[in-house]
């Protein structure tokens, strides 16, 4: 059944983010390290052994969590319209200049670390 | 009284009525997108068509979030919201193989250490070239550079005034929008086309909403990919920028 499958992401989501709040205060940060990604990985495991051992869920649960992901872009859509845009714009110089040198330098980095993985396979 | 009652449609309906706004958006979006032959711009014009919505949103409220501050529309505070993106962003993790994680596994470390580390020193520059000279104020911009939350987390930690506070969520945010904005169109000469380079990509930029758009416009394929690193890089920024990163800057201001 459909619901199976948002229950079984909203599953990954509670047990990756208590892992997520555990690491933040443990370390003394306050909120989530990283629980987006442990649910992600939690998520990731569960269904390539089900895979593996039972052939993957029914189709019925997989359009569960289908409508989900298809439901991500429209969620990014809403989500760029309630960005703070006028701070970004009126931040003055400071803002702009640092905001700005740092994504695209950084953008410019992931050809080069990208290559890390090729090197690996030729060692 | 048809007035009154559209109001108490909105109200009522809050949730439903952005998802019909957001409707109309990307099916705007999408006839436009094909009318200039660009069928794939289609998720990046909605997204800069939001953004725009945004800016005039806030420009006219007075407020600080975009179109859910016009009472017809607070529903996008609920459907764009943290709740909602994550809760899609890890259903966007099935379907992922295995081996395509393993393989990414080490550059993915290596480019959130880098990615915090680089962003962080640009911002620490700019702001004493651009006159914040003392070490606090230096370090809090940095980490806005970070991500817009590492900028408040590193300020408070440091005692900051609020306008450097200020100043730091405000390059975190031109991060952000200036990330859904470039991605798609600098993603070939990037080589932001495979898993690998899509988990790179998200340890190196790391706001986690710039690195969703941004991917969402460029290949949803990747999406995955580039969220679960970024997802671990504000949470890393939080940890070494008012440490390790406010002592090196110290040590120099």
């Amino acid at each position: 059944m459909e619901i199976y499958g948002l229950g079984i992401v909203a599953f990954c989501m509670y047990i990756g983010s208590f892992a997520g709040y555990f690491i933040g205060k443990l370390l003394g940060v306050s909120g989530n390290v990283g629980g987006v990604g442990f649910a992600m990985l939690l998520l990731v495991l569960l269904s390539n052994y089900y895979e593996t051992k039972k052939g993957g869920w029914s189709e019925r649960t997989q359009n569960g969590i289908l409508l989900l992901s298809a439901l991500y872009i429209p969620i990014v859509v809403a989500m760029a319209g309630i960005q703070n845009v006028v701070a970004a714009f009126s931040g003055g110089a400071v803002a702009f200049l640092a905001g700005g040198i740092a994504t695209i330098g950084s953008m410019l980095l992931v050809p080069l670390i990208g290559k890390l993985d090729k090197d690996e396979t030729i060692e | 009284m048809i007035g009154e009652i559209i109001t108490t449609l909105f109200s009522k309906f809050p949730l439903v009525g952005a998802i019909g706004a957001v409707a109309i958006i990307m099916a705007f979006s999408y006839w436009f997108a094909n009318l200039i032959g660009q069928k794939r711009m289609g998720s990046a014009i909605a997204i800069v068509i939001s953004l725009a919505l945004a800016f005039v949103a806030g420009k006219t409220t007075g407020g600080a979030k975009g179109i859910s501050d016009v009472t017809y529309f607070s529903g996008f505070a609920l459907l764009g919201g943290s709740m909602l993106r994550d809760y899609a962003i890890v259903s966007t993790a099935f379907g992922v193989k295995l081996e395509n994680l393993k393989k990414a596994g080490l550059p993915g470390v290596v480019s959130l250490l880098i990615g915090v580390a680089f962003s962080f020193f640009v911002g620490v520059i700019i702001a004493v070239a651009l006159g914040y000279n003392n070490a606090v104020d230096a370090a809090t911009i940095g980490a806005g550079t970070v991500t817009f939350i590492v900028g408040p987390v590193t300020g408070t930690a440091l005692g900051a005034s609020s306008e450097v506070v200020a100043l730091s969520i405000a390059a975190g945010v031109v991060k952000s929008v200036v990330t859904m904005i470039i991605t798609p169109l600098i993603a070939k000469s990037i080589k932001l086309d495979n898993p690998t380079t899509a988990m790179v990509y998200g340890g190196l930029i790391g706001t986690t909403s710039g690195v969703a758009g941004g991917l969402a416009a460029t290949d949803s394929k990747l999406v995955p990919y580039g969220a679960m690193t970024a997802t671990f890089y504000t949470g890393l920024g939080s940890l070494i920028c008012p440490s390790i990163g406010y002592m090196i800057v110290k040590m120099f201001l």
